[in-house]
């Protein structure tokens, strides 16, 4: 189990993380939402081990890693962009955290071919870096962190920069490879389809602190705050979240008033989102499923199913506020 | 201009003057030497003495050990220089710089007052010399390289499991292999041609092939000696030049190069800064001992200190057939004249380096570097015989001088200038060609504005060069107008307590003007991707 | 001289900025005009300015001078261009180098008339190819105050070097590489003969002698008595030395601080020449009288520390109250020393070094 306790770490007087806390359990996948400039990678390179915190405690099966250096903590690390070894082919990347524990050669050869079997890149093993694609790279780094067994796994912004096909089958793929090693894995990304694919439970993170952590269920359902709400695409009315999807629309004659018109539609698969604007000039989300669907100009009636619709906390990050006990 | 056309320039300038102000001078002199005397196989009879072993394996010896040491003691200071950034690092730059730039002999005559007695004459003092001359060259090509490497790629082996050890052992290490060849290798040929430095340090009992060319041409008159083992040493140098190019290409990675505000940080916790003073610290004793020693000896007077023999600078000397102050001014001229001719072919060849890595571009870049490893007392007498008629009769003309130093000057504003253009991302020329750019347009609106700045830090580097240039200008038959390092080394060739301390007043003012350019140099230069 | 230099200049800017060689060469060499004439000297010459201007002025020649490295560097790069000179007179050759020069075949012979006011000594070519402008001596220097305050007496002669006496307190220059070096082996063998100057240096090397490269190492670094406070009070220079020390302290000592061993002089007689193939005889010619002139001549001891060898030159007070001119000082016939030198010199490699 991985417990982050009260971390603070703050570059030049300005806080980056602020007295952070969260607990990952053993197995579980956690990911981090945030905005870009939250704190996210901090977090990351604190668990590493790669940034000293200014206070706080990181515990890994109850021992505190504080005073651990990065390379005998054994957890891994997926960095944006990659960081992969130019100097050093596929091979030599993925071999490399083998090589680092002393494994025998038959075990690298074992374990190394097993992972790149893993991230599908069997047959990649000589290829330089630098022929690789961005896809390709970023398998090799998934491998390169899985091959020594981290005890836990820490990915940041891994699907960042990759177009958006490759980051649906790469979703997918990772989220398998995690199910089959059952990895302690916590993953920071600014992406909610990410963020809700990969992790069992999501921590929202705002100004270097987590203001809610939940399963993507528990999040989409009762948001902590209107920020957290608007961050995940929940409309905000009147200090409620109301879900995209329970809001019924109905065309209504042009005549026939209505409660507002549609401004855009766009199809996302196998729904279309609708912006709609009210007539008290508002602007709702609205999601339907069906082919025929209002077009832009279309004066709507709306209907709010009231199990769709969320109070919000004022002060809804107070209570997350690290380990009081 | 087509691109054709350009090509043609950026080859045939550079190559033009080369052959013209190197090759054929350095061929003449061959020739006549070799050609002297009776016969050839006297010619040959010079190679298989064993005084030639004795002094070859000498050469080959001290520079090989100079090389390391030097690398050995610059590096710690390249890793704080490279990875932190502090108040002051500016400044360290340019003050490490500063010996690299003064003339050898002022240098070596700081050595000889800073040395226990013990260690001042022979091996160890060469090698301490060396060191003392070149770790600049280390520090700057190293650190500045080192600046580029992503901080990252070490952070992902710590997270591997690597130690910081095998950290640097398995990831720094052989990222930075084609810096550290580069400076080795400039280290090297400094080292392997180095004169002013082992005729003083070395006693008679040590010599070089560059000292020992020296003897046989202008203390013995043997000129197909001098012949002989000047060509010896141009194929150890030449050698040396191809396989250090061949290793910077074998060893080059390509990948992340970062700006160096992404990569440096500031000094935190109390290991980095105990690490940076010593490492700093170490070396700024080691540095800064013989400078002050010069400045020391500049202001002694009689019994006390004072400023009198700067005084005396203004006046007219029995040492020099001008004031001292105008061997200043003569310096600043003949090093303008210089730095214009080598920022013109320097950054030509530039573009030639950048615009390709064929085996011929590298050929070019090679042989660039051949000045800096021919020997000047060779170099000297080849301009003498060489250009001794009408039209090129100009033996005896001031703007000699630059030519010689602008040889010297041309591979380091190669090495400065073509990074530049080869970070150039090709994408923009292409999108300034879609934007409806010609291709000497696009030459014009991208890569000058970006080797401009570039152009001004190779500049600024020529220019300090050619200040201290002393090796081949001093062989040279100059008119009455002396450069510094000239004015230094006749002052020092006087009796009189003033005039030795004239010798030092110079070499102090050489030594700020030399850190000023430098500090300038570094104020200038944002983008760092080149490698001085 | 200011003229020139400028002109020049703008021959670098054209050049630098137009990459055009040619117009760079044509600005320069248009500047030689016939009413140049060219010294070539090595870079211890030094002449005043009004001494300058008096010569341009009667002669109506501008006179450029060269200055080609030192004694050795001058003669190689003279014998390099013999026949197409690199200027029409010159200066710089002494004794010891003198039978190579003239094996060269470096000069024009010229009789010039002044040498009427010349002692026949120094005038060692008959052919008069080359012309004795000055004299110097090579001598023992030591440090006064040092042996003053051990109470100890300071050397002699030659012979006292030898003594246990004088152990590490010795410096020398390396024949090999410095011009002062050869002239005191040259005395060595001049005062003991073959093979007596090779036992005097064996005990030499017994007594610890230093060996400098150069000049500049053994008397500003090593010696007691000059700038550099070194640790040996007895080193070889000249015997003009002492007097510099006084021209060149502040303040002016009352005596000078170091002295010469007058018995162990070796004299050096530099020399002129009208090179062969020049492009002005005439104003060669006139040029080596005026170096023999008594407005030169009496220039030349504050300028380059030297002796005038024309008899009716009048020596500065600092000379005549400063400087010793040794009466009977050691010479070699520069035959001799032309056929035996290098063999002499390896010698004494081989004895004091390996």
């Amino acid at each position: 189990m991985l417990r982050i306790e009260n971390v603070s770490v703050s570059f030049g007087g300005k806080a980056a993380l602020d007295r952070l806390a969260l607990e990952i359990a053993a197995g579980e996948v956690v990911s981090v939402l945030g905005p870009s400039g939250s704190g996210k990678s901090t977090l990351l390179r604190v668990v590493a081990g790669l940034q000293p915190p200014d206070s706080g405690r990181v515990l890994l099966d109850g021992e505190d890693l504080v005073s651990v250096p990065a390379h005998r903590r054994g957890i891994g690390l997926v960095f944006q962009d990659h960081a992969l070894f130019h100097h050093r082919d596929v091979w030599g990347n993925v071999g490399f955290g083998l090589r680092m524990r002393g494994d025998s050669r038959q075990e690298i050869e074992r374990r190394a071919r097993y992972c790149l079997d893993l991230v599908g890149l069997a047959g990649y093993e000589r290829r330089s870096i630098l022929t690789l694609s961005g896809g390709e790279q970023q398998r090799v780094a998934l491998a390169r962190a899985l091959a020594p067994e981290p005890r836990v796994l820490l990915l940041d912004e891994p699907l960042g920069s990759l177009d958006r096909r490759l980051r649906d089958r790469l979703l997918e793929d990772l989220a398998k490879i995690f199910d089959e090693l059952r990895v302690t894995a916590l993953h920071v990304t600014h992406d909610r389809a990410e963020a809700f694919a990969l992790g069992d439970r999501v921590a929202v993170m705002r100004a270097g602190r987590i203001v809610q952590v939940g399963t993507p269920d528990e999040l989409w359902a009762r948001p902590a705050d209107e920020d957290t709400a608007r961050f995940l695409g929940l409309n905000v009315r009147d200090g409620t979240a109301v879900r995209p999807e329970a809001i019924t629309v109905r065309p209504v004659a042009p005549d026939q008033g209505g409660d507002g018109v549609v401004r855009r539609a766009v199809r996302q698969g196998p729904t279309v989102k609708l912006e709609i604007e009210l007539n008290s000039g508002e602007t709702l989300e609205a999601v339907v499923a069906a082919l025929a669907h209002p077009a832009p100009g279309d004066r709507v009636q709306i209907e709010v199913d009231e199990h769709g619709v969320s109070e919000l906390s004022v002060e809804g990050p107070k209570a997350l506020h690290g380990f009081d006990r | 201009m087509s691109a054709r056309t350009w090509r043609g320039l950026t080859y045939g300038v550079p190559l033009a003057f080369l052959a013209l102000f190197f090759v054929y001078p350095l061929v003449s002199i061959m020739e006549r030497g070799l050609s002297s005397g009776d016969d050839l196989a006297a010619a040959i009879d010079v190679l298989t003495e064993p005084l030639t072993r004795e002094v070859v394996w000498f050469t080959v010896w001290q520079a090989v050990v100079s090389t390391a040491l030097t690398i050995l003691i610059a590096f710690p200071a390249s890793y704080v220089l490279g990875r932190y950034t502090f108040r002051g690092r500016g400044v360290a730059l340019a003050v490490v710089t500063v010996p690299f730039v003064l003339p050898t002999v002022v240098v070596a005559i700081a050595f000889l007052a800073v040395l226990p007695e013990r260690l001042e004459r022979g091996s160890a003092a060469i090698l301490i010399a060396h060191v003392f001359l070149n770790v600049a060259v280390v520090v700057r090509v190293v650190g500045t390289f080192w600046a580029g490497l992503d901080p990252r790629v070490s952070e992902a082996a710590a997270t591997l499991g690597a130690g910081p050890w095998r950290s640097f052992r398995e990831v720094t290490l052989p990222l930075l292999a084609p810096a550290l060849a580069a400076a080795a290798s400039i280290v090297f040929l400094f080292s392997f041609t180095s004169f002013g430095v082992v005729l003083i340090l070395g006693g008679p009992r040590y010599s070089t092939l560059e000292t020992e060319i020296y003897n046989q041409a202008v203390r013995m008159f043997d000129l197909r000696a001098a012949a002989v083992l000047a060509l010896v040493q141009l194929v150890c140098v030449a050698l040396a030049v191809w396989a250090a190019t061949r290793l910077e290409a074998g060893l080059a990675v390509g990948g992340w190069r970062g700006r160096e505000q992404d990569v440096l940080r500031p000094l935190r916790t109390p290991r980095e800064r105990t690490f940076a003073a010593i490492s700093l610290g170490a070396l700024a004793l080691f540095l800064g001992v013989p400078l002050a020693v010069l400045v020391e000896r500049s202001l002694a007077v009689g019994g006390g200190h004072g400023f009198e023999a700067y005084r005396a600078l203004g006046k007219p000397t029995n040492a020099l057939l001008a004031t001292p102050w105008e061997a200043v001014v003569n310096s600043i001229v003949y090093a303008g004249g210089a730095t214009a001719i080598a920022l013109v072919c320097g950054g030509l060849a530039a573009f030639a380096v950048a615009g390709s890595r064929r085996g011929g571009t590298r050929l070019l870049d090679g042989s660039l570097m051949l000045p800096l490893g021919a020997s000047a007392v060779m170099l000297g007498f080849g301009f003498v015989i060489a250009f001794d008629t009408e039209p090129i009769d100009f033996r005896s003309l001031p703007w000699i001088v630059p030519v010689v130093q602008a040889l010297v000057a041309i591979p380091f504003v190669v090495r400065i200038v073509a990074p530049t253009l080869r970070a150039i991302d090709e994408r923009q020329r292409e999108a300034a060609a879609v934007l409806g750019a010609s291709p000497g347009r696009v030459r014009r609106e991208i890569d000058l504005p970006v080797a401009g700045r570039a152009l001004g830090v190779a500049a600024g580097f020529a220019f300090a060069i050619s200040l201290g240039e002393f090796g081949a200008t001093v062989f040279l038959a100059r008119p009455d107008s002396p450069t510094l390092p000239v004015a230094i080394f006749r002052f020092l060739g006087r009796p009189g307590e003033l005039n030795v301390g004239q010798a030092y007043a110079l070499a102090v003012i050489l030594m700020v003007a030399v850190a000023l350019s430098i500090l300038v140099i570094e104020r200038l230069r944002r983008d760092r991707v080149s490698w001085f | 001289m200011r003229r020139q230099v400028t002109v020049c200049y703008k021959a670098i800017a054209a050049f630098a900025g137009a990459g055009a060689l040619a117009f760079g060469v044509v600005a320069c060499g248009s500047d030689e005009t016939p009413t140049d004439i060219v010294l070539v000297t090595h870079d211890s010459f030094v002449i005043s300015d009004d001494v300058k201007q008096a010569f341009e002025r009667e002669s109506g020649l501008r006179l450029r001078i060269l200055q080609s490295g030192d004694a050795g560097e001058l003669l190689s790069k003279a014998l390099l261009t013999a026949g197409n000179p690199q200027g029409d007179v010159l200066f710089g050759v002494d004794n010891n180098l003198l039978s190579r020069a003239l094996d060269g075949d470096l000069f024009e012979p010229y009789e010039s008339p002044l040498l009427e006011q010349v002692d026949e000594d120094y005038a060692l070519d008959p052919e008069h190819r080359v012309t004795p402008i000055d004299h110097g001596e090579v001598c023992l220097n030591y440090d006064k105050a040092w042996f003053s305050e051990r109470a100890v007496e300071p050397p002699r002669s030659l012979d006292d070097l030898a003594d246990p006496r004088f152990e590490n307190l010795v410096v020398v220059e390396n024949p090999a590489t410095s011009t002062p070096g050869l002239a005191f082996l040259l005395a060595t063998v001049a005062r003991y003969g073959e093979p007596g100057w090779q036992d005097f240096w064996r005990e030499l090397r017994e007594n610890r002698v230093l060996v400098a490269d150069g000049w500049e190492e053994a008397y500003n670094v090593r010696f007691s008595g000059a700038a550099g406070k070194g640790e040996r009070p007895i080193v070889v220079s000249y015997a003009s030395s002492p007097p510099a020390e006084v021209i060149f302290a502040t303040p002016r000592p009352k005596e000078a601080p170091t002295a010469v061993v007058e018995d162990s002089c070796f004299r050096q007689i530099e020399f002129a020449g009208v090179l062969r193939g020049t492009r002005n005889g005439e104003g060669a010619r006139k040029l080596v009288d005026f170096l023999l002139a008594t407005r030169f001549q009496e220039d030349v001891p504050l300028s380059m520390f030297v002796f005038p060898v024309n008899r009716s030159a009048v020596l500065p007070p600092a000379f005549t109250k400063f400087a010793v001119i040794p009466e009977n000082p050691l010479e070699l016939p520069a035959a001799d020393i032309g056929a035996n030198r290098d063999r002499w010199v390896k010698e004494w490699t081989s004895i004091v070094l390996r």
